[in-house]
C-alpha cells in the first residue's frame, strides 16, 4: 500500500550538524551531560484583589507542571491589591518560565523572585497530647512558641518562624505524640527599605 | 463611526431625552444586554456567529435593534470556528455567542483552537441567573472555570453596570499584544437588569503591557551575530501574520539575502515563489527547510513558539545555531528553545530595529547555493500514473493553479491538511486558515464560512478530509442559507487517513478504528443541503470538475475519491531529528 519513495539523498547521506541541545532547548557540549538541579525559589506577586485570582494562579501552576511547595495569599494596604507568596522547586529554566507565565496572567500586577536572604516566615499550629504539659511548655519555649489552647487531653502550640525552624519544632514535639499539624506556608518580604510596586522591587532612594 | 458618550469621567452626562442628536447616533443603554451589544458596536464589530438559547436570550434580544449582522450557525463549535477564521482573515476579533451549559461547552473546542493559534476572538456566553449560580441549575456550567486555561482572560459579568465595560475590555484584550480569545459570561439577570451606564471605549487593563521595542543592547549583539553568520536562516511564524510584519520580513530577507523557512501558521508570510523561500519546516515540511533549519548557524525566529511539530526532538533542533528570537510574548522566550538573543517586541518594529543596526549582509553565498541544492534534490513530488486512483496531491496542485492568486485556503486536520500545505503555493499572509496548534478535525466547513464572510471578495476553498467533514458538515446548511461562494474539496480516502498512516508506520498496520466501512456519498449529501455536489474519481476529470465547482455561484462540494493508500511524506517522526526526515515508509522504519 505504501507510496513510492520521494527523490533525494537518504537520511545517512545528508549534511549533519555536530552539536545538540538538552531537554530545555539549550545548546550544550555534546560530550557533557546537562545538569540543571532543581532549586527553591520564592516568588512574590502583587495581583488584583478580585474573585478567581487564586484559582487562576493555582490552575496555571498545576497545568504547566510547576512544582509548588507553598502558596499563600492575603490582602495588602491597598484594598484592590492582594499579595501572593509562592515557593516553587524547579530547575533554572522552570523558575524563569513560572515567573513569566505568572506575569502573563492579566490580573497580575508584578512578580519578583525574592533574594535568598529575604525574610521568610510561616506559622504552624501543633496539637499534641497533653499528658506532660510542663514538658510541652518547655519545648514550646525553646521555639518561642506559645500555647493557644489547652484541654485535659491536648495542647495546641503556635509557632512562627522559618520553614526549618518549624520542621525542627514539629520533630521535637513528636515525643508527645503530635495529633495534628497545620502550616500556612511561607510569607516573605525582601529585607531593607525596598518595596514592591507595579514595576517590581525598587530601592527607596 | 459616531462618537458616543463615554462614562470615563465622573461628570454626569446630560440625559438622552434632552439631546435629540445624541439619541439619533448613540442608542442609550437601558439593560446590561444592551450595554454588551453597544460595547461590541463601539469596538467596530459588524458581525457575530452564534446559536440562540435560554440564558443568552436577553443579549440576542438586544441584537434585534443592532446593526451587527448575526450568522446563526448549526452548532456552537461551528460558531467558534467561524469567528476564529473571521478573525484570521480580517485581523480583528471574531465574535462567537452561545447560551449557558452545553452552548458554552460546545464553544470550548473553538476557543482552545483560537488560544493555541493566537487568533483574536471574543466569546459571549449566557449564564444562569446569579441567584442560581453554584446550585447546579438547569443548563448551568462553570464556564469561567472551564475556559480559564484557554482564554487570555475571562469575565463573570454579574453586575449590569460594569457588564458593558467587561465586554469592551475583553474585546481590547483579544486584539492587543499577542492576540487570543477572551470570554465574557453573562448571567441572565445581569443582562436583563436595568442600567444606564454606557460602556467605555475598548481599552486593555492597566496591568497589560505587551513589549513594543526590543532592548538596544540585545539588538546590537543580535545584529553582530547575524552579520557574522555563515549559514543564516529566517524562521517566519504566525506572529508575522498577526503582527502585520510580512512586508517588513520580505524586505529584510531580500536585502540581506537570507533564506526563509516558514512554520505552518507562517505560511504566506514569505512568498513560496521566491528564490529565497525554502518552504515549511517540521514534521511534514520540505527537505530543504528541514535541512536548512538543522544545519544553520544563526536562526532568526520571528513570531514563533517553536512548537514540537516544528522542532521535532529538541536535542537535534538547529543544534549548531545561535537563536535570535523576535517575540511579543515574554513567556515564549526560552520556553521550548533557548534564545541566545531574545528580542521582545512587535515583530515589524523589531525587524526595523535590526535592519537599522545591520551594516552588511552576512557572507552566505555558499550557504545559499547549498540551500538551492537541497531545493533541487528534495522536490515535493508524487507519482501520477493516470490509470491508478486519483492522487490527492494532484487535486491540490491543480486547484492552486486554477484558483485566484489571493484565494484563501481553509482546511480540516489530517493528511489532506498536510497536502494543502505542501502542494498549494502560498504567497500572501492571511490566505492559510487552519487549525495549526490544536489540530481540530472539523475545522474546515465552519472556518470557510467565517473566512468568506470576513473576506467576501476573495475566493475561498476548503480542503477537507472525509473524517473531518463528517464532524461539522451540518454547517453546510449555513453556507447554503447565507449563499456563500465556497468550494469544498473532500479528499476522500474513507479513513482517518493520518491515523491510518501512523498505524501502518508505527503500529504494525493494526488499523484500529481508522477506516470507515461505510460513509455517505458527499456529493449527494451536499445536494440535499441545497449545495452543488460533484463526484471526482478520474485523473483527467480534475480540471473540469474544479472549474465547474468554481463557476457555481454558491457552496459546492467536490467529493474526490482518492488513492486510499496515499501517505504524507517527507515525514519526521514525533520527537525525531528534522534532518533525518523520511522520504518513504521504508526510510521511516529504518530511522
Amino acid at each position: 500500500m505504501s507510496s513510492g519513495e520521494l527523490p533525494g539523498p537518504a537520511p545517512d547521506e545528508r549534511m549533519r550538524p555536530e552539536g545538540r541541545r538538552n531537554t530545555q532547548g539549550i545548546r550544550i557540549d555534546p560530550e557533557a551531560e546537562a545538569t540543571h538541579q532543581p532549586r527553591h525559589a520564592v516568588l512574590s506577586a502583587l495581583v488584583k484583589h478580585e474573585p478567581g485570582v487564586l484559582a487562576e494562579v493555582s490552575g496555571l501552576f498545576s497545568r504547566r507542571q510547576f512544582n509548588i511547595e507553598s502558596l499563600t495569599v492575603g490582602p495588602t494596604t491597598d484594598k484592590n491589591v492582594a499579595r501572593m507568596t509562592i515557593v516553587i522547586e524547579e530547575p533554572e529554566p522552570g523558575v524563569e518560565q513560572a515567573k513569566k507565565q505568572l506575569r502573563k496572567l492579566i490580573p497580575t500586577i508584578a512578580v519578583e523572585e525574592l533574594k535568598p536572604e529575604a525574610m521568610r516566615r510561616e506559622l504552624a499550629l501543633v496539637k499534641v497530647r497533653a499528658e506532660k504539659p510542663d514538658d510541652v511548655q518547655s519545648v514550646a519555649e525553646m521555639y518561642n512558641g506559645q500555647a493557644v489552647d489547652a484541654s485535659p487531653n491536648a495542647v495546641t502550640v503556635e509557632i512562627t518562624g522559618s520553614k526549618q525552624k518549624i520542621d525542627a519544632a514539629v520533630e521535637a514535639f513528636e515525643q508527645f505524640d503530635v495529633e495534628e499539624v497545620v502550616r500556612t506556608g511561607a510569607a516573605a518580604l525582601e529585607r531593607g527599605a525596598e518595596t514592591m510596586d507595579a514595576n517590581g522591587y525598587a530601592s527607596e532612594e | 463611526m459616531s462618537e458616543r458618550a463615554f462614562h470615563q469621567d465622573p461628570e454626569p452626562e446630560p440625559p438622552a431625552e434632552e439631546d435629540e442628536e445624541a439619541t439619533d447616533d448613540a442608542r442609550e443603554v437601558t439593560t446590561g444586554a444592551e450595554a454588551a451589544i453597544i460595547a461590541l458596536e463601539e469596538a467596530g464589530v459588524d458581525m457575530a456567529f452564534g446559536v440562540q438559547g435560554g440564558a443568552i436570550m436577553p443579549v440576542y434580544d438586544a441584537l434585534y435593534d443592532s446593526d451587527i449582522e448575526h450568522i446563526t450557525m448549526a452548532h456552537e463549535q461551528g460558531a467558534a470556528h467561524a469567528a476564529d477564521a473571521y478573525g484570521i482573515v480580517s485581523g480583528d476579533p471574531g465574535v462567537a455567542m452561545a447560551t449557558s451549559g452545553p452552548g458554552a461547552t460546545n464553544l470550548v473546542t473553538g476557543i482552545a483552537d483560537a488560544s493555541m493559534d493566537s487568533d483574536p476572538m471574543i466569546a459571549l456566553t449566557g449564564q444562569v441567573a446569579t441567584d442560581f449560580v453554584g446550585n447546579d441549575a438547569f443548563q448551568e456550567v462553570d464556564t469561567v472555570g472551564i475556559t480559564q486555561p484557554i482564554t487570555k482572560q475571562n469575565y463573570f459579568a454579574g453586575d449590569p453596570d460594569t457588564l458593558g465595560a467587561d465586554v469592551s475590555e475583553a474585546f481590547a484584550l483579544a486584539d492587543a499584544g499577542r492576540q487570543g480569545p477572551t470570554l465574557v459570561d453573562l448571567p441572565k439577570d445581569a443582562s436583563k437588569a436595568e442600567t444606564d451606564v454606557q460602556p467605555i471605549s475598548p481599552a486593555t487593563p492597566d496591568t497589560y503591557h505587551p513589549p513594543e521595542k526590543a532592548d538596544e543592547a540585545v539588538i546590537e549583539a543580535a545584529a553582530e551575530a547575524l552579520q557574522d553568520a555563515d549559514q543564516p536562516a529566517i524562521l517566519s511564524g504566525g506572529g508575522v501574520v498577526k503582527g502585520e510584519a510580512s512586508d517588513e520580513l520580505r524586505a529584510f530577507a531580500r536585502k540581506y539575502e537570507i533564506p526563509v523557512i516558514t512554520t505552518m501558521p507562517g505560511l504566506g508570510t514569505f512568498p513560496e515563489t521566491d528564490d529565497l523561500s525554502l518552504g515549511m519546516a517540521g514534521m511534514h515540511g520540505t527537505g530543504a527547510a528541514n535541512l536548512a533549519i538543522t544545519n544553520c548557524d544563526v536562526l532568526l525566529g520571528v513570531g514563533t513558539r517553536f512548537d514540537d511539530r516544528l522542532t521535532g526532538g529538541v536535542d537535534s533542533f538547529a543544534p549548531d545555531a545561535e537563536v535570535i528570537h523576535i517575540e511579543i510574548d515574554p513567556a515564549e522566550i526560552n520556553k521550548n528553545i533557548y534564545a541566545d538573543y531574545p528580542l521582545l517586541g512587535d515583530a515589524e518594529r523589531v525587524l526595523e530595529q535590526l535592519d537599522d543596526e545591520l551594516t552588511d549582509a552576512p557572507d552566505a553565498e555558499t550557504w545559499r547555493e547549498q540551500c538551492q541544492t537541497w531545493k533541487d534534490e528534495y522536490p515535493l513530488d508524487y507519482e501520477t500514473p493516470e490509470d491508478e486512483p486519483l492522487k490527492p496531491q494532484y487535486v491540490v496542485e491543480r486547484f492552486a493553479e486554477l484558483a485566484d492568486d489571493d484565494a484563501i485556503v481553509t482546511t480540516g486536520v489530517g493528511q489532506h491538511q498536510m497536502w494543502a500545505c505542501q502542494f498549494w503555493t502560498y504567497t500572501e499572509p492571511r490566505t492559510w486558515v487552519s487549525s495549526n496548534g490544536l489540530g481540530t478535525m472539523g475545522y474546515g466547513v465552519p472556518s470557510a464560512i467565517g473566512a468568506k464572510l470576513g473576506a467576501p471578495d476573495r475566493e475561498v476553498v476548503t480542503f477537507d478530509g472525509d473524517g473531518s467533514f463528517l464532524m461539522t458538515m451540518q454547517e453546510l446548511s449555513v453556507a447554503v442559507r447565507e449563499d456563500l461562494d465556497i468550494t469544498y474539496v473532500i479528499l476522500n480516502n474513507e479513513a482517518i487517513g493520518m491515523v491510518r498512516q501512523w498505524q501502518d508506520g508505527f503500529y504494525e498496520g493494526r488499523r484500529m478504528a481508522s477506516e470507515y466501512p461505510w460513509i455517505p456519498e458527499f456529493d449527494l449529501l451536499a445536494e440535499s443541503f441545497g449545495a452543488r455536489g460533484f463526484r471526482l474519481e478520474e485523473h483527467d476529470e480534475v480540471d473540469d470538475v474544479i472549474k465547474k465547482a468554481r463557476e457555481y455561484d454558491g457552496p459546492a462540494v467536490i467529493d474526490a475519491i482518492i488513492d486510499p493508500g496515499e501517505n504524507v511524506y517527507p515525514m519526521v517522526p514525533s520527537g525525531g531529528d528534522n534532518g533525518l526526515f523520511a522520504l518513504s515508509e521504508e526510510q521511516l522504519d529504518n530511522l
